[in-house]
């Protein structure tokens, strides 16, 4: 048996509190992170992502004690980023419990911070956060894809996709695997709160291009997503936020859904 | 009550695995150095890190040498890096390893994704008391880049399949290793970790 796929829940946190809409019958209060982070691991997620998007500095203490709270009703891996600009709050974060920190602009701004953070963790804490986007202004010297007569490359945004680098996102995934990413969490943003499926030319076109493990995010409205990007990709692991929020769709029948399609996952 | 010690490093996150010896029902401290009198039922080396300075930091903060402290009856468990350094040496560094087992420690080819990064399951080959009660083909959290190569294969109590064998489990008189993370392994870590202190009881 091979490394099963990784099936991955993220969870947006605002000032200590999951914000985006949450259906459960079986939690009263669907906005604690804690009791969130909780039932996801009972039914089998493999592992946990939180983005802190709390805007201010000064509230970037709560995520401390957030993480230390989840850190203590869950045995499983987890990941926390959103914000993460410098090496102490990265070591902040993972001295409170995390065993992964998820960095996107802070990278862009900062990529030695990658290397530094390498040499005091390890590789496999340091995940890197790419937000791509097509771009249709095919220039020189960029990695081209196509789909159908359509021509782009697939450009890096920061700043949760509202400024573009320029940055090719093939050779962005190149650069940061060599500085000292463990993982990459890709996210394409065409395709992020579409629930049209997840980016398959670039989740494709990054898996090919580093050694490390990638996780698929953006655009899951359906366990058929799912099998899908696993299907047509080597990616790792896949996110997905919004079909978790519904009992429905809990983690464990995902997962069943995919066993019975040949996708090797633990159950 | 079990009292136990982790050996911190100073490198990350050893809460996760503090936490899950205290769900089992230990008491637990850390320690940066073996200089007082050893009155602690077991011992973990946990698996955040880097091999030289992990090791560096067990050898030159230390009044007394680690296999003194723990001779060959205080229960040692080394999760990933610290199973790594039981060994002689590893590609990771060039200080030697604790060398309470024979063999070193190599990265893993760069024919598959590396770090080995994610749950795989694990193969029993032979009996250990920290497999009690655990299925064949359970499932565990990996993430590591090295691996172990003991000269002597009876160490090696459990495998896992990555395009090559990795030992996931092995086992000496007293030093037990897992090269993946049971602290973070689900229910069936948690069991590993309760076998573990079962040990330390006796």
């Amino acid at each position: 048996m091979p490394l099963t796929k990784r099936i991955i829940p993220c969870l947006d946190v605002k000032n200590g509190r999951v914000v985006k809409g949450l259906h459960f019958m079986s939690i009263k209060d669907a906005g604690d992170p804690v009791l969130l982070a909780k039932k996801y691991s009972d039914d089998g997620a493999d592992e946990l992502i939180f983005l802190d998007i709390t805007a201010s500095e000064e509230q970037r203490e709560i995520i401390k004690t957030l993480v230390t709270k989840v850190a203590q009703v869950i045995d499983i891996p987890f990941t926390v980023g959103g914000g993460v600009k410098t090496l102490q709050h990265a070591r902040d974060i993972l001295l409170s419990g995390a065993d992964k920190v998820a960095i996107n602009t802070g990278a862009v701004k900062n990529p030695k911070i990658l290397t530094e953070l390498m040499e005091l963790f390890g590789k496999q804490c340091v995940v890197v956060a790419i937000d791509a986007k097509r771009n249709y202004n095919t220039e020189k010297g960029k990695n081209i894809f196509s789909e159908g007569d359509q021509k782009f490359w697939f450009e890096v945004f920061i700043y949760g996709g509202k400024k573009e680098t320029g940055l090719d996102a093939i050779e962005w995934a190149k650069k940061v695997e060599n500085l000292g990413a463990g993982e990459i969490l890709l996210t394409s943003i065409d395709k992020d709160g579409t629930k049209d499926g997840y980016d398959i030319i670039l989740t494709k076109g990054i898996v090919n291009s580093v050694p490390i493990p990638v996780i698929a995010s953006g655009g899951c409205g359906k366990e058929d997503h799912m099998l899908q990007v696993f299907k047509e990709t080597d990616v790792d692991a896949a996110l997905a936020a919004s079909i978790f929020h519904y009992e429905t769709h809990a983690v464990d029948k995902v997962k069943q859904y995919l066993k019975e399609n040949s996708i090797p996952v633990r159950l | 009550m079990v009292k136990v010690a982790i050996f911190d490093y100073g490198a990350g996150n050893i809460f996760s695995l503090k936490n899950s010896l205290e769900k089992n029902n230990a008491t637990v401290d850390i320690i940066t150095s073996f200089d007082k009198a050893n009155n602690y039922s077991g011992i973990l080396l946990p698996g955040v890190g880097n091999f030289d300075p992990a090791i560096r930091s067990i050898r030159d903060y230390s009044k007394i040498d680690f296999q003194d402290y723990v001779q060959d009856k205080i229960p040692v468990l080394g999760i990933c890096l610290g199973m790594e350094m039981f060994f002689e040496k590893s590609e990771e560094g060039n200080e030697k390893g604790l060398g309470v087992m024979e063999g070193e420690v190599i990265i893993l080819p760069k024919t598959m994704k590396v770090p080995h990064m994610g749950w795989n399951n694990i193969k029993i080959k032979k009996q250990s008391k920290i497999l009690e009660g655990i299925k064949d083909s359970s499932w565990v959290y990996f993430v590591h880049s090295f691996i172990a190569r003991p000269k002597k294969e009876e160490v090696v109590k459990a495998e896992s399949d990555y395009g090559i064998n990795i030992p996931a489990v092995v086992e000496k008189v007293n030093f037990f290793g897992t090269q993946f993370h049971p602290e973070k392994s689900g229910k069936i870590g948690s069991v590993m970790i309760n076998n573990f202190l079962s040990e330390c009881k006796k």
